[in-house]
C-alpha cells in the first residue's frame, strides 16, 4: 500500500545505443489500480520490473511514499509480482508453493495457514492445495502462481505481468472480476500490464498506454476512448480502433477530398496545410441528407449486436459501427456525417485539434 | 486388414552387423573362455561354471571390487557437491563465461596416461612440487603409505572429471528460464532456499546423468591407477580392473579372467539399470497428470 513515484526513469539493456523506455515521470496514487498497456515490446514489463526491483534502471530514481527505493533489491523493496507464464516451485505442493512467501518471511504458521486457505478459497483452488502443481492443468498453476502474488497483505503494490495469458477465456472474466473485488477490499495498489485493451479497460482506474519507450497518454478508460491524444491510442484502443483519412486545413476548414466536413474549433488556429482526421467508427453515421464524406459499401458484417461496415473513399478505407436497423448492402454508395466534437485533427501522430460539424457542407 | 511388410527389417542388418563385430563377437569369445581352462590353444578343458564358483568365493576379487565401490561412492561424494558449487560460482555470459568453460574443461582433454605421469611427477615427494609441498606439513608418500596412495588416486579422479559434472550442472543451470529466479526473488527466498526449491529441483536430471556417468567411469578406473601406484602400496590402490587385469594378462588365466569380466560388466549394467528407471520412474510420474 504506497504511492509509487518515477522520476525519470529510463532504461537501456544495450549500455546506452538503444532505450527500451525513454525517461518516464509519473506518480500513482496509493491504492489505486493501474494498467500499462502497449503492444509487445513497448516497455511494459520492463517498466514492471524497474517497479519490483527486477531490472536497476539506467537513469532515473524509483520512490515508494516518498522513499527512495532505486537501489533497495527485490526482496526487500517487499511487492509481489506475478508473471505470465506459471512459475512454481515443483518439489513443493500447491499449499507449499502459496505459503512459500509468507514462510520465508517469518509470518506466524497458523497466520500462513489461514491465509493460505483463504487465497485458495479466492483462486477456487481449494481442493488441489495438496498435491503438487507439476500435476495440475496449465491455467490452474497459473492460478497458484498468482495466488502467490496476492498471498502477503503487507505489500507496497502487486504487479501482475499479463497474468491471465494462459487462463481460459471464461474463466478470464470471473477471475477479473474477483481480482476487482479482492482490490476493492484490500485497496493495494495493482499495477496491471497487459496488451489486452479489454482486460485494462475493464480492470484498471487508471490506464497508461505505452508505445516504443514512451507512455502516449495517461487517463480513465473514457478518456482514452473519447479523447485520444495520440494515433497510436485511437488506434490501439477501441474495437476496432480509429478511422484515420488524409485531409487538409485550409484557412480553417477541415477538408476531406472536396468534401467540406467542418471547420476547426474555435478555441484553436491550426496553420494551413495537411493534416490526418481521426474518427472513431462509433461516431460515423449515414447522411441521409446526402451532404456527408461519399464512400462505397465494401462489405457489411453483422456482428449481433450491430453492424460493422466497411466502406471505401477517395481519402481512405473506412469502417463505421452501425446499429442493426440500417439497411445497406455492398456496392451501395451513401454519405457518411461525422460526430460532433468526436472527430480529431493530428500532425506528427499527435492531436493538434477537434472538428466543429456545425460548419459543414450546407 | 492391414498387411505387414516386414522388408523393413532388413535395414536394420548393418546395424546388427557392426554390433556383432564391435560388442557381441569380442563379448561372446569372453563368455567362451569364461567356461573352459584353455592351458594353451590346443589344450582346453570345459569347465562349466567353476570359474564363476570360484570368483565368487575369491577374496582378493571380492575385495578389490568392494575397494572400486568404496572408491566410486567417495568419488561421487566429492565430485556432484563439488561441480555444484564450482557451476554455480562460473560467470554466466560474456568472454568471462567462455574463459571459464576453457579452463574448466581442459583436465577433460588430456589423455589418460599423461594425466597419471604428470600426477606421478608432481606428487613425489623428492622431485614433485606437490609432494614436496604437502610434505612441509605432514608425512607425505604415495609410495609406501596406502592411504596417501588412495587419497592421491581419489584426487586425480576429483581433478579429472570433476569437469564433467560441472559442465553438465552449468547447462543444466542456464536452461533455468530467468523468471524463476526473479520469483524467487519476488518471493524473498535466501540463496539457500533459491538452491533448494529452484535450482536442485530443475538439475535432477542432469545430476541423475552425472551421478551415472561418474559412477560407471569411477568403477572402473583403470589407467590413474595402474600408472601413478600399479595398484600399490600394498593391494591398497588394486580397483577391479586393475586386479583383472593382472589375471588377464599377468597370469594369463584368461578362463578366470573371463568369468571375471563377465561379472563385472553385469554389476555395471545392473547399476546402471538401476540409475535408468529411477530416472524414467520419475518422468513417468509427471506424466500422469489429473485433470
Amino acid at each position: 500500500m504506497a504511492e509509487i513515484r518515477l522520476e525519470n526513469v529510463a532504461h537501456s539493456y544495450d549500455g546506452g545505443s538503444t532505450f527500451a523506455l525513454n525517461p518516464i515521470s509519473l506518480t500513482w496514487k496509493d491504492g489505486n489500480a493501474v494498467a500499462l498497456l502497449g503492444p509487445s515490446g513497448c516497455g511494459k514489463t520492463t517498466l514492471l520490473n524497474i517497479i519490483s526491483g527486477l531490472l536497476t534502471p539506467s537513469v532515473g530514481r524509483v520512490y515508494f511514499d516518498g522513499v527512495d527505493v532505486t537501489d533497495l533489491d527485490t526482496a526487500k523493496r517487499n511487492v509481489a509480482q506475478v508473471f505470465q507464464f506459471p512459475v512454481l516451485y515443483d518439489t513443493m505442493t500447491v499449499r507449499q508453493n502459496l505459503a512459500f512467501p509468507l514462510k520465508n518471511r517469518n509470518v506466524a504458521k497458523d497466520v500462513i495457514a489461514a491465509r493460505v486457505e483463504e487465497i485458495a478459497e479466492l483462486l477456487g483452488i481449494s481442493k488441489y492445495l495438496d498435491i503438487r502443481p507439476l500435476k495440475l492443468r496449465s491455467d490452474l498453476q497459473q492460478l497458484v502462481s498468482l495466488g502467490r502474488g496476492l498471498v502477503r497483505k503487507d505489500v507496497p503494490a502487486i504487479l501482475f505481468d499479463e497474468p491471465l495469458t494462459v487462463i481460459d477465456q471464461n474463466f478470464k472474466w470471473t477471475l477479473r472480476g474477483r481480482l476487482k473485488e479482492m482490490h476493492n477490499n484490500t485497496r493495494h495498489t495493482l499495477v496491471y500490464v497487459t496488451h489486452d485493451q479489454t482486460e485494462a479497460l475493464t480492470f484498471a482506474d487508471e490506464v497508461v498506454v505505452l508505445n516504443q519507450g514512451n507512455i502516449v497518454q495517461t487517463g480513465t478508460a473514457s478518456d482514452l476512448f473519447l479523447t485520444p491524444q495520440d494515433e497510436f491510442v485511437g488506434f490501439f484502443i477501441g474495437s476496432p480502433g480509429m478511422n484515420f483519412l488524409d485531409g487538409k486545413v485550409n484557412d480553417g476548414a477541415v477538408m476531406v477530398g472536396s468534401t467540406r466536413i467542418g471547420t476547426t474549433h474555435s478555441a484553436t488556429t491550426i496553420a494551413n496545410g495537411n493534416v490526418r482526421v481521426g474518427i472513431r467508427p462509433e461516431f460515423l453515421s449515414i447522411d441521409v441528407a446526402g451532404k456527408g464524406l461519399p464512400v462505397e459499401i465494401n462489405r457489411v458484417e453483422h456482428r449481433g449486436g450491430y453492424k460493422l461496415v466497411h466502406a471505401d473513399s477517395a481519402q481512405g478505407k473506412f469502417v463505421a459501427k452501425l446499429d442493426n436497423e440500417s439497411a445497406l448492402v455492398a456496392g451501395q454508395n451513401v454519405h457518411l456525417a461525422f460526430h460532433p466534437e468526436r472527430t480529431y485533427l493530428f500532425r506528427d501522430s499527435k492531436v493538434c485539434g477537434t472538428v466543429n460539424v456545425k460548419g459543414a457542407n450546407k | 486388414m492391414k498387411t505387414y511388410n516386414n522388408k523393413a527389417w532388413f535395414l536394420v542388418l548393418p546395424v546388427i552387423l557392426v554390433v556383432s563385430f564391435t560388442a557381441l563377437i569380442p563379448l561372446m569369445t569372453v563368455a567362451n573362455y569364461a567356461i573352459q581352462d584353455i592351458f594353451s590353444p590346443d589344450n582346453r578343458l570345459f569347465v562349466g561354471m567353476k570359474w564363476f564358483y570360484d570368483i565368487t568365493n575369491d577374496t582378493l576379487i571380492l575385495s578389490a571390487f568392494k575397494r572400486s565401490f568404496q572408491f566410486s561412492i567417495q568419488a561421487l561424494l566429492i565430485q556432484i557437491p563439488l561441480g555444484i558449487a564450482i557451476a554455480r560460482i562460473m560467470p554466466k555470459s560474456g568472454w568471462k563465461a567462455s574463459a571459464a568453460l576453457v579452463a574448466v574443461a581442459i583436465p577433460l582433454i588430456i589423455p589418460f596416461n599423461v594425466i597419471g605421469s604428470t600426477w606421478l611427477i608432481f606428487s613425489r615427494k623428492d622431485i614433485g612440487l606437490g609432494g614436496y609441498l604437502l610434505n612441509k606439513f605432514f608425512d607425505f608418500d604415495f609410495t609406501s603409505d596406502p592411504i596417501d596412495g588412495w587419497g592421491l588416486i581419489l584426487a586425480v579422479d576429483v581433478w579429472h572429471w570433476t569437469p564433467l559434472v560441472v559442465l553438465l550442472v552449468y547447462a543444466g543451470l542456464r536452461s533455468i528460464p530467468e523468471p524463476y529466479y526473479q520469483a524467487a526473488a519476488i518471493d524473498g527466498a535466501s540463496t539457500y532456499a533459491v538452491f533448494r526449491y529452484v535450482e536442485l529441483p530443475k538439475l535432477r536430471r542432469v545430476l541423475l546423468i552425472a551421478v551415472l556417468l561418474r559412477f560407471m567411469d569411477s568403477f572402473m578406473i583403470y589407467t590413474e591407477p595402474f600408472v601413478i601406484t600399479g595398484g600399490g602400496p600394498g593391494d591398497a590402490t588394486t580397483f577391479a580392473s586393475i586386479l583383472l587385469t593382472n589375471i588377464a594378462v599377468g597370469q594369463f588365466d584368461v578362463g578366470r579372467a573371463g568369468a571375471y569380466s563377465l561379472i563385472f560388466f553385469l554389476l555395471i549394467q545392473i547399476m546402471s539399470f538401476i540409475f535408468y528407471t529411477v530416472l524414467t520412474l520419475q518422468d513417468r510420474e509427471e506424466v500422469t497428470k489429473s485433470k
